[in-house]
This record gives structure tokens, C-alpha cells and sequence, in this order.
């Protein structure tokens, strides 16, 4: 299964990631059916007209919550035995720059980078040039980065 | 059976199992759950320049990749297999307010009126796709993170900044939906 390479860590042959497209998949078909990558569903929400997205993150998060405290209290492994790890996030004022601009850019697009994928999936190909710019847009962050404040 | 998956999915059944996806990557693999990352291994894999931010083993992050193609596979199979034949229904006052703006497609989950290849030129269009994706990547690494990355795995793991992130996307979002998106669409 699972190679040891020289630094002691464990190296994973490609097919291993067949597992997260298929976790993937799932999350798609999730994602239209429950309308979270609709421009217009986004636009509700910032205007308070619907609970849908709401109870889809709120709901999300508690599940979430309950299952990383179930996780940590039963120190459950992963299914390769491994101790299971979650890196902290460090505080910095990125996340309020970042963050604004981001949240700008959710409600111009109607989406998130996630959705942007099941979109382009459901045949809006024009989805492909913002997908293509949200790409750009990593790339100038990476390229000023270190001017920017954070 | 299939008709009944066919109709959109109520809040209290999509919301958690997308909080599933949490304890799912984790077991699977010892993966923190978070999207916006797939753009920086895209970069980091296709352009990296010379640029520190995008230099890193991306191949060890490839599963993150596998997992963005299969959002994209998620989203053919439920529009091939799965598709609501009804228009999207939202709130009236939505309805009445872009309808002041000629968007009265309904049929897709983005306004074909705004969003379309056709679209794409005109100054309202190129600045919802063109200039929304833009800050959309620019935005989430900035903020280290998106909707899944900080709203549902770092809220999950009770960090603080995470939680910042998110009141900092709705503010962005709130003030972007009400008080600026109404000139953009009047262009």
C-alpha cells in the first residue's frame, strides 16, 4: 500500500486520491441539488430574503463542530491508522482585507470557489473565464504578497 | 425515487452532509477541508514564476485537486441525471428587484442574462465574471481561506480567526449585494 520514503514520511500512490474525487463528486451533485452554487440564492442571502444558506452553513458548521469534537475527545485515527491533525489558523489582518475583498467578489459571482467547479460542471462554460481570473487572482496575491499587509 | 431527487434539496438535508465532509476528508486522510487552495496548487503547478508563495511540494496537496475535479464531475452527473426541470423559485422582492435590471431567466443557477458568453462583453457581465473571479481568488488566499476553509472547518475546529474571515465575507458580500451590485446591473 503505502511506500516509505526516505524522510520517513508515507508516500501515497496517485490512485489514493481516487477516494477524494469520489468524496468530490458527492459534494458536487450536493451542491446543485441544494441550489448553494445559484447566483441567486447568494443574492438572497445578502439580502436576508430566504433561510436557505443559512441553515445549509449554520447546520454544516454544527455537524462539523460536533464531529471534530467527537474526533479529538475519542482521538479517533484516520483509516490508515494515523494520528489525525488540524493546523490552527493563525490570526492575521489578511483575513479582513482578505476577507472583504472576497466577500465582494462572492456576491458579484454568486459563488464561492467550490460552486465555481459544480458550476462549470452544469454547463455554464462561461464559468471557465471566472474560474480562470479567481486563478489570476491567486496568482497576483502571490506576486505582491509580501508588500501587502497582513 | 427519482423524482423525488430531481426537486432542489432542503437546507436540513444538504447542510449536513456537507458538514460530513468534515469528519469525512479527516478520516480519510488527515485532511483539512478547504477549496480555495485548489487556485494556489493550480498556480504553483502551471505558473509558478519565481514567486516563493507558489514554490512548495504541490504534488503533496494533489488530493485537493482530485477533490475540486470532483466537485466539477458532481456538478455534470446531478445536471445530467438530477436536473429540476422547474425554474429556480426565489423570494418575490428578488424577483421584483432584478426584473428592474432585465434579469428574468430563471432557468440556470446563474442569470443567463448577465452571465452568458454573450454577457461576457457587455460592462455589467464583465464585471460580475471577469472582475468577481478576480477578487474571488485574490480575496480567499488573502483571507487564507474560503466558505469551507474558514465558515465550515475552522469554525468546526473553534478558531477565532476563522470566525473573523466569515463575518468579514458577509460584510463584503452585504455591502457589495445592497449598495454597490445595484449600480454594476444598471450599467
Amino acid at each position: 500500500m503505502n511506500n516509505i520514503n526516505s524522510n520517513g514520511e508515507k508516500k501515497s500512490k496517485w490512485y489514493h486520491n481516487l477516494k477524494f474525487l469520489f468524496v468530490g463528486s458527492l459534494f458536487g451533485i450536493l451542491f446543485v441539488k441544494s441550489e448553494v452554487v445559484s447566483w441567486f440564492r447568494i443574492q438572497e442571502m445578502f439580502r436576508l430574503q430566504s433561510f436557505h444558506m443559512y441553515g445549509i452553513i449554520g447546520s454544516a458548521v454544527l455537524v462539523g463542530l460536533i464531529s471534530v469534537w467527537i474526533i479529538k475527545k475519542f482521538n479517533v485515527k484516520t483509516i490508515h491508522g494515523e494520528k489525525i491533525t488540524i493546523a490552527p489558523k493563525k490570526f492575521n489582518k489578511g483575513q479582513i482585507y482578505g476577507g472583504l475583498i472576497f466577500g465582494f467578489g462572492w456576491a458579484l459571482t454568486g459563488a464561492c470557489p467550490g460552486p465555481l467547479f459544480a458550476q462549470i460542471g452544469t454547463g455554464a462554460t462561461v464559468i471557465v473565464i471566472t474560474l480562470l481570473s479567481a486563478i489570476a487572482g491567486t496568482w497576483v496575491y502571490g506576486y505582491f504578497r509580501e508588500r501587502l499587509p497582513h | 425515487m427519482i423524482e423525488f431527487l430531481r426537486q432542489p434539496w432542503p437546507w436540513y438535508i444538504a447542510g449536513p452532509i456537507i458538514g460530513l465532509t468534515v469528519p469525512a476528508l479527516l478520516l480519510l486522510g488527515n485532511k483539512s477541508f478547504g477549496i480555495s487552495s485548489s487556485l494556489r496548487h493550480i498556480c504553483a503547478s502551471c505558473v509558478p514564476a519565481k514567486i516563493p508563495f507558489f514554490h512548495y511540494d504541490w504534488k503533496k496537496e494533489a488530493w485537493n485537486l482530485f477533490f475540486v475535479f470532483g466537485i466539477f464531475l458532481g456538478g455534470v452527473l446531478a445536471a445530467v441525471f438530477l436536473a429540476n426541470p422547474h425554474p429556480i423559485e426565489v423570494n418575490p422582492a428578488l424577483a421584483d428587484e432584478l426584473a428592474g435590471y432585465g434579469i428574468t431567466n430563471y432557468n440556470n443557477l446563474i442569470p443567463a442574462d448577465v452571465m452568458s458568453w454573450k454577457a461576457l462583453v457587455t460592462p455589467r457581465g464583465f464585471i460580475l465574471i471577469v472582475v468577481g473571479g478576480f477578487l474571488v481568488g485574490f480575496g480567499t488566499r488573502y483571507a487564507g481561506g474560503c466558505t469551507s476553509g474558514h465558515s465550515i472547518m475552522g469554525l468546526s475546529n473553534l478558531q477565532w480567526p476563522s470566525l473573523i474571515a466569515t463575518i468579514c465575507f458577509m460584510i463584503g458580500g452585504f455591502v457589495m449585494a445592497n449598495l454597490i451590485l445595484p449600480y454594476i446591473l444598471s450599467l
